[in-house]
């Protein structure tokens, strides 16, 4: 301490040339004190007193400002405004037919989860909450995170996607986005739409390791609701976007995990969005409005010579899924410990132990220094990075089922031939967007556009030009 | 599906679909019961800075989603020690002990310096200012009481789900923290303790 009076420089006063002179000499005298300071202190850079704080007589010590985070009303009021938009686009989509109201919900969502609340919280992301919490024991979720995560899908268990349709952000702004929207080859939609379910399974096994939030990390369109984020996922959003006017809504059908859990969902439905108001004339009007693949023409039933063949196929692929399974588990647990490299103990473990780190590896170096102040033994960081790897090794293998059990379930899924007699959405596909609704004649006859007698004339039981409905109505 | 044709078909789908319907229902429920009853009320949580384990890579002024950045500076003014040579003030060698800007640290002069009495001087920081690069910070700990360091602002922080900051943090500073108590602080018992 008394290093304070050694080194008291010139007071502000002595500006001139004269206090200039006088402070060179000086502090050629300081170096010397301050080399000192810092090779006595090296150790103890944390925390120390190396000046006692001055007791000041008449000096009243600030306050260090502590700005309050924003209101929990704010949560209260999306849930609030979750529930309203949830009820509203199902009103507008099963009761009131219309796309043009669909859409100005869309707006007004788009307007205040997406740009107003900029995207936090969302369902979407929610679902890692509820994975964490329900393998961390100490991991508690705020009420407005659950009711996020459940609403929409006790919505599409009995209305369908509503959810996608008119209130989620993400939705809303590809809805926006697609206007040259074209339809994609079967096989590629098949492909494409296993991938959600695989990212599903790794957000669910980052987040119940405690490790990342990877749907949050890698949400493409927040960084436009907040106007501002990561150069990566400004170009990542920007071209999802692009590509969204050709090919509609890619981000919820070929990537959001919450998307496919509601597809699953409201494929139990009762009151799904129909095409027809009434009953399918099969006019074939609507074969090529839904930009997102989901209506799907009807299919005639297989001719009985070929059912034992189809059978076969089917009992097929049933015995192939254990393979698949055991296939993902195989290949899940080999793959662990390089999943577990996004783990922060592990990768510190590994920095540690190579005893020769990239210098140009900032976060690296930066990394071993932290470590190294904490004063914690290289024997625990191995230890807790160990416990780790373990872990990872059953989320690896869980990962790998899962992977396994959906690729054995689409196989079946593409092993069996469901007859339909109408032009139906798709549940698993549809977000209820209401497009297809005025491509129907029957849709017409309901607004007064056209008369009874006029569809009445309309080619009818029009099936796809090689098959025919054998079993008649 | 008004098709009766199959009559006897139709019902047995739909009652399979009613059951797994229920299912799915009470499995929703069971899993919001269970997330939602584990620790009665959960808090909402928020981003911090833990002080002590902070290095002040620099990682917070260029990371955050915001620009500039959520994460500012503060100073602990029980642990500060008024001194005249502020290391998180003055570079280490300054021209002069005065507040021209060739003489100051901070990149954006956020550091306000004032004379309390002689020779003590009290060091605040515009937030308006502060990039949170750390400088001060490093400063401090390095030749001083490490009284400067880095908290999230919650009136800034946007508390995404996932932080970028926390993403790149190397020392593993950034955790949550329930927002009724949304700071952790630096005080200075727990300063003084170690030394």
């Amino acid at each position: 301490m008394k290093n304070v009076e050694d080194v008291s420089p010139p007071r502000k006063k002595e500006r001139g040339s004269v206090g200039f002179v006088w402070w060179s000499a000086v502090r050629s005298a300081i170096k010397p004190i301050v080399v000192m300071l810092a090779l006595v202190h090296a150790c103890a850079v944390f925390a120390v007193e190396r000046f006692p704080p001055p007791d000041f007589t008449s000096h009243q010590l600030p306050e260090t400002p502590q700005p309050a985070p924003p209101s929990p009303l704010w949560e209260t009021l999306d849930t609030i405004f979750l529930f309203t938009a949830l009820l509203l686009a199902t009103y507008f989509a099963l009761v009131k037919r219309s796309r043009n109201a669909i859409f100005i919900l869309t707006g007004i969502s788009l307007f205040w989860l997406g740009f107003h609340r900029q995207g936090c919280v969302c369902p979407i992301g929610a679902i890692q909450d509820v994975a964490q919490a329900l393998c961390d024991p100490t991991h508690a979720v705020p009420w407005s995170i659950i009711v996020f995560f459940a609403l929409p899908l006790i919505f599409a268990l009995f209305v369908g996607r509503v959810f996608c349709a008119a209130v989620c952000p993400l939705g809303a702004i590809q809805e926006i986005a697609a206007i040259r929207a074209q339809k994609l080859p079967g096989w590629l939609e098949h492909i494409l739409g296993l991938f959600p379910w695989i990212y599903l399974g790794l957000a669910v096994v980052y987040a119940a390791t405690g490790t990342a939030y990877v749907i949050c990390e890698y949400d493409p369109f927040v960084a436009f609701f907040r106007r501002t984020g990561a150069t990566s996922m400004l170009i990542f959003g920007g071209a999802l976007l692009a590509i969204g006017i050709f090919v509609g809504r890619p981000y919820c059908r070929f990537i959001c995990p919450y998307g496919a859990i509601l597809g699953l969902f409201s494929k139990l439905a009762r009151w799904h969005v129909r095409i027809p108001p009434t009953e399918c004339i099969r006019c074939r009007l609507c074969e090529d409005a839904c930009p997102y693949g989901a209506i799907v023409a009807p299919v005639p039933p297989l001719p009985r010579s070929e059912r034992a063949r189809a059978r076969r196929r089917l009992l097929f692929a049933m015995a192939l899924l254990p393979v698949w399974v055991m296939l993902g588990a195989g290949l899940g647990y080999s793959l662990h410990p390089v999943m577990a490299q996004l783990d922060p103990q592990v990768r510190l473990a590994r920095w540690i132990h190579s005893a020769s780190i990239d210098p140009n590896n900032k976060f690296a170096v930066d990394a071993v220094t932290a470590f190294r102040n904490t004063g914690a033994t290289e024997a625990s960081l191995y230890d807790s990075a160990a416990e780790r790897l373990r872990t990872f090794a059953i989320a690896g293998v869980g990962l790998g089922l899962w992977v396994g059990l959906v690729f054995g379930l689409k196989w079946i899924q593409l092993a069996t031939r469901p007859s339909r007699q109408e032009y139906l959405p798709d549940p698993r596909r549809c977000v209820a967007c209401g497009r297809c609704f005025w491509y129907c004649p029957e849709e017409q006859v309901r607004r007064g556009w056209m008369s009874e007698a006029e569809v009445a004339q309309l080619p009818r039981d029009r099936m796809n030009p090689s098959s025919s409905l054998s079993g008649g109505m | 599906m008004n098709c009766d044709h199959s009559s006897q078909r139709i019902p047995r789908r739909e009652l399979l679909r009613e059951g797994v319907q229920l299912a799915a229902f009470f499995g929703v429920g069971g899993l919001v019961g269970f997330v939602a009853g584990k620790k009665g009320t959960a808090e909402q949580l928020v981003w911090q800075i833990d002080p002590y384990k902070c290095i002040a890579c620099g990682n917070c002024a260029t990371h955050c989603v915001l620009d500039p950045s959520a994460v500012k500076c503060v100073n602990s003014f029980p642990i500060c020690g008024y001194c005249d040579l502020c290391t998180g003030y003055f570079p280490p060698e300054p021209v002069a002990l005065t507040t021209g800007a060739e003489n100051q640290l901070c990149p954006t002069g956020a550091i306000i310096r004032k004379l309390v009495e002689e020779p003590y001087y009290e060091y605040t920081i515009d937030e308006e200012l502060c990039i949170a690069c750390g400088k001060c910070v490093i400063g401090c700990a390095a030749f001083g009481n490490a009284s400067l360091y880095l908290q999230v602002r919650h009136d800034r922080c946007l508390n995404c789900h996932e932080c970028s900051i926390a993403i790149a943090c190397p020392s593993q500073a950034f955790v949550r923290v329930p927002a009724s108590q949304p700071y952790l602080l630096k005080h200075k018992t727990k300063a003084s303790a170690p030394a």
